[in-house]
């Protein structure tokens, strides 16, 4: 591991400014994907800033059923909060679908959103990664891209991002706060995610310094009819191959409104607006799903190992509104 | 740096640790507590599995400095002056233990189980040890040793 400085600052203003002051420093929290990813030598940190002793570990439940969870919240806490569970079940079962029991009782709320793909080539140091070396080339078009992303890719990168939680989050409209050397701020999940394009290397829009206090969902009153649904090559302890968020809100025998995320087919959480759009005002049918979620999915540019993730991935859609609404298949 | 850290009840004050030492390198190289494995190093395999602050995290993956002030619970606490704990006693009849070197981790692992699940299904057991892989036994025994702990546990 690259010799580093460690910091341990005494509150957010202080953090922000040790983080802004020195080009290549890392926040770090729970530590599950920074101290293993330092130890591969993919993250080389020339300062840490170790923000674990800042508090920043609350769960807020406003009185229209609103969350603001702090950014030190450990996954295995957030899962079984009860205001979770009751209001926004697809969060809770999202995060229980992640990582192990040891890695959910470390790893915080803030640092799942901001985990790093877990592509082959970006974690081997040996070989070329636009994203961890910019210029390097990517070799995942004809090497081994089955994991990797049928949605919102480039020539660069088609590096999918890992979260469970950040799915569901993407559903509920989330919106992370931030303070940085310019002061505060929040920014809605599809503002703080980028996607690659021809920088890979730049995966979201916060700024040297930038730390991310807060996760702020709103009411989402349907968000009681919620779930996330995981496919994964076993059943416990493994990356998704597909995942979908999805609350809907079925009215006089329509759909009023209705929430899609997917997760595992792009660099970010995908929220389906698309798939969204179609569904308004249609009656809750299988097939009015398929049509929706063919939708969303008829700009994807699969690769030949890859391309099973669309009929999976429509399937698993499908399946979750069905559950949802009691539609029969 | 000076790293301050309740171990297994006691305070333990390590000098010279470097920032960038895991906690299980602290345990294992600095305070005479080989028990916590040293495997994947990537908080993958579970060999570490100690208690920290109260819940069970993977020691290879908690940085030297964030250990500072911490509750440290490792394998090596789990027998008492009375003899194993009704977990490694299992562990033991059921021949759950074949190389060993996943075993201190399951240890830790399914007595932070059964603390929290008197008497967990098999599904249960198997999510709570989704994070604990063991090479040899192909996991029936340790199912097992699980049950028959849990079983003894409840009869207490």
């Amino acid at each position: 591991m690259k010799p580093f400085r460690y910091a341990r600052p005494g509150g957010v203003a202080e953090a922000v400014r040790s983080g802004a002051e020195q080009p290549g420093s890392r926040f770090l929290a729970g530590g599950t994907n920074l101290v293993d990813l330092m130890k591969l030598g993919v993250e080389r940190p020339d300062l840490v800033v170790d923000v674990g002793g800042l508090g920043l570990d609350e769960i807020v439940v406003d009185s229209g059923g609103g969350l603001r969870i702090g950014a030190n919240v450990r996954n295995s806490d957030l899962a079984v909060h009860p205001a979770v569970r009751r209001e926004l079940p697809m969060l809770s079962q999202a995060l229980l679908s992640g990582a192990s029991g040891q890695l959910r009782n470390q790893a915080t709320a803030a640092g799942n959103l901001l985990q790093r793909t877990r592509c082959v080539y970006f974690q081997d140091v040996s070989k070329p990664c636009n994203k961890r070396e910019p210029g390097s080339g990517c070799p995942a078009r004809q090497g081994d891209h089955r994991n990797l992303a049928v949605l919102g890719g480039s020539a660069a990168c088609i590096a999918t991002h890992p979260s469970d939680f950040a799915v569901a989050l993407a559903a509920a409209d989330a919106e992370v706060a931030v303070t940085g050397p310019a002061g505060e701020r929040t920014l809605r999940l599809d503002e703080l995610y980028l996607l690659p394009g021809e920088h890979p290397e730049r995966e979201t829009s916060l700024a040297p310094g930038d730390l991310i206090t807060a996760i702020v969902v709103p009411p989402l009153p349907f968000g009681t009819t919620s779930a996330y649904r995981k496919v994964r090559d076993r059943a416990s302890y493994a990356f998704a191959v597909a995942s979908v968020a999805a609350a809907i809100d079925v009215t006089d025998g329509v759909v009023r409104d209705v929430r899609i995320a997917l997760g595992a087919v792009a660099p970010k959480p995908w929220r389906a607006h698309r798939a969204e759009d179609a569904l308004r005002g249609l009656e809750p049918t299988a097939s009015a799903f398929r049509a929706a979620v063919e939708a969303e999915l008829s700009v994807a540019e699969p690769l030949p190992d890859n391309a099973f993730k669309l009929p999976l991935t429509a399937n698993v859609v499908v399946s979750v509104l069905s559950d949802l609404t009691g539609a029969s298949r | 740096m000076r790293i301050t850290t309740t171990v297994n009840g006691q305070q333990r004050v390590v000098d010279d640790v470097w920032e960038g030492e895991s906690l299980l390198y602290v345990l294992r190289e600095r305070m005479g507590l080989p028990g916590s494995k040293n495997a994947c190093e990537q908080g993958e395999c579970g060999s570490c599995t100690v208690y920290l602050d109260g819940v069970t995290a993977c020691a290879c993956l908690v940085a030297g400095g964030q250990a500072e002030g911490r509750e440290v619970v490792t394998v090596e606490a789990l027998a008492d002056a009375d003899g194993l704990h009704p977990v490694q006693e299992a562990f033991l009849e059921c021949g759950a233990v074949q190389c060993g070197f996943c075993t201190p981790g399951l240890l830790v692992q399914t007595h932070d189980l059964l603390a929290r699940t008197g008497r967990p299904s098999d599904p249960e057991i198997r999510e709570a040890l989704a994070g604990n892989l063991c090479r040899c036994t192909g996991y029936e025994k340790i199912l097992d040793a699980v049950r028959l702990a849990s079983e003894r546990m409840a009869s207490r």
